[in-house]
């Protein structure tokens, strides 16, 4: 990775570290979405994103990596987030079109027409106890800090946090998106899941875009 | 966990692979989670499609054959199909007459069979989707994502498939879906929780003494958690919650008391006793009815109740011939 972009390899490389993320991270999804769900969401994004490092092209632009990895996670997650993370990816590479290098102005237009594609599928908007409590405020801290002059680094760092913030902040919420809406104000007091995995596609993305340029290492540290 | 499995990501694929050997006139495709009828597709035929997660035997791939669905999409366990899975079912039970989709209301399976509706129309496939939503355990709002879709699922794919094996038009089997969807309602109650095979631990727990009211059919939490009563209070419930939303005086109705997967039968039919004599002493004329696991939820203890308002026409279309590994009468 060049100082100020992202090539193919770096957008594969934070697949594979989101998989790996998410891997680790599953079984405490699942327990989440146990409270609030059906607790099935680690599993089904577990198998999703292996999938998604599987489906990885050599040799292409950034886009197309990211639209096989999104139409992968699609055939293969199911459930809701599957259409969800799967649309995110596709729509954020189709926003690169054929550019072989990505910079820091061009990844915050794809993140923002990521977050259209998801809330133009699922409906729903900040409050509504979603992954979109987690995604719309890491779109809007990635582009505060582009236009503050932050580098691709900076930014990716400033949208993880937010994202992380986010998800946070949905634990009082009550939820009127998703399977957990069923529940009414019992959906009270717990973490969305949704927004938890999303916090950590963000921080994945953080940590391939870190300072020190080496794709795929875990320089920028756990969450 | 103590399960009848060989390995908890195999489930689904092996239980298919039970089905297509018990089976022979089904089309069961283990790998893609397709199961489709032996004979299609049929010329000119509305072809009914539906699908969700796996766990709810027989619903829905119980339902596939004559007289009611010409595919079933199966999901991993809880988890709805995909839209590869919905497309190529689409495309396999096409006749040329249009495809009818009948979908849950839960959010995963929308959006899954949205996009497969897509693809459809690329494919110049004719595609009309009717999502049952008959759950009356949860308020509907414009703020929610709206009622789940349980127990009514039953009706729409018994009387929309009556309908399109007469060959009616895909409009009018659409029509018929959604009337049934309007006229029924459903509420469930659980006594235990489940255990989905790949998580290894109940979904929820509940005290020796508790039940949860209002639950949906995938183990998910319900409405409120009470103390457990007798069958007639919990068909009291049920059946309360019911009318309060659709009125039931002065109706004919179609009853299904739907055991979740871990209610024996005999417990079942203590149900529909109490439940025969309360829609009665309701003043609703009970004129067909179901007892039994349809519409499951693994091995959750529980029952749910559905109820259609039903007309003539609607009893005409529930008796027609039914010809499939979960239901079959008059052929």
């Amino acid at each position: 990775m060049s100082a100020g972009s992202m090539d193919a390899g770096d957008f594969a490389a934070w697949i594979r570290r989101t998989a790996e993320r998410v891997s680790a991270d599953a079984e405490r999804l699942t327990r989440l979405d146990a409270a609030i769900g059906d607790g099935d969401h680690g599993l089904n994004l577990d198998r999703g994103f292996r999938a998604a490092v599987e489906a990885l092209p050599g040799d292409v632009p950034p886009g197309a990596v990211l639209i096989a990895a999104g139409r992968a996670i699609v055939s293969k997650t199911g459930g809701a987030s599957g259409p969800l993370y799967g649309t995110a990816l596709r729509r954020a590479g189709k926003a690169f079109g054929d550019a072989a290098d990505v910079d820091a102005a061009a990844l915050g237009s794809a993140l923002r027409a990521a977050l259209q594609g998801v809330q133009d599928l699922g409906k729903a908007v900040e409050g509504d106890k979603t992954m979109v409590d987690a995604l719309a405020p890491a779109v809007a801290a990635y582009e505060a800090a582009l236009a503050d002059g932050s580098g691709l680094a900076g930014c990716a760092r400033a949208a993880a946090e937010a994202a992380a913030k986010g998800a946070d902040g949905t634990v009082p919420m009550r939820a009127r998106k998703g399977r957990a809406s069923y529940l009414g104000e019992r959906s009270e007091g717990h973490l969305d899941p949704g927004a938890s995995s999303t916090a950590l596609v963000l921080r994945a993305l953080a940590d391939v875009a870190g300072s020190d340029g080496v794709a795929g290492s875990d320089a920028a540290g756990e969450g | 966990m103590r399960k009848l499995i060989n390995a908890p990501a195999d489930v689904v694929s092996d239980a298919l692979r039970g089905l297509a050997a018990a089976h022979p006139s089904l089309k069961v495709d283990p790998g893609n989670g397709t199961v489709i009828r032996g004979d299609a597709p049929r010329s000119g035929k509305v072809a009914l499609v539906s699908g969700g997660g796996s766990g709810h035997e027989p619903l829905h791939a119980g339902f596939v054959g004559h007289g009611m669905l010409d595919a079933a999409c199966c999901g991993e366990v809880f988890t709805s199909p995909v839209p590869d899975q919905i497309i190529a079912a689409t495309m396999a039970v096409d006749g040329g007459a249009g495809v009818l989709h009948l979908v849950k209301n839960y959010t995963g399976d929308v959006m899954n069979f949205q996009m497969a509706a897509e693809l459809a129309e690329d494919e110049d496939i004719e595609v009309v989707s009717v999502v049952v939503d008959d759950d009356v355990a949860v308020e509907d709002s414009t703020f929610t994502a709206g009622r789940r879709g349980t127990g009514a699922t039953l009706f729409a794919e018994k009387i929309a498939g009556a309908l399109a094996e007469e060959g009616a038009p895909l409009a009018d089997v659409a029509a018929v879906a959604r009337e049934v969807n309007e006229r029924s309602r459903s509420f469930g109650v659980a006594l235990s929780s489940c255990t989905v095979p790949a998580a290894g631990t109940p979904t929820f727990e509940l005290g020796e003494d508790e039940m949860e009211l209002g639950i949906g059919i995938h183990g998910e939490p319900g409405r409120e958690r009470v103390r457990v009563g007798t069958a007639a209070q919990i068909v009291d419930a049920t059946l309360s919650a019911i009318d309060a939303d659709m009125p039931l005086s002065g109706s004919e109705v179609l009853v299904l008391v739907n055991g979740m997967g871990g209610t024996p039968l005999i417990e079942q039919y203590v149900a529909y006793a109490a439940a025969a004599e309360w829609l009665e002493a309701h003043g609703a004329t009970v004129v067909r009815r179901l007892v039994g696991p349809y519409v499951t939820s693994l091995e959750m203890a529980g029952c749910m109740i559905s109820v259609c308002r039903v007309t003539p026409e609607l009893i005409r279309l529930w008796d027609a011939p039914v010809e499939t590994p979960g239901l079959r009468w008059g052929r």
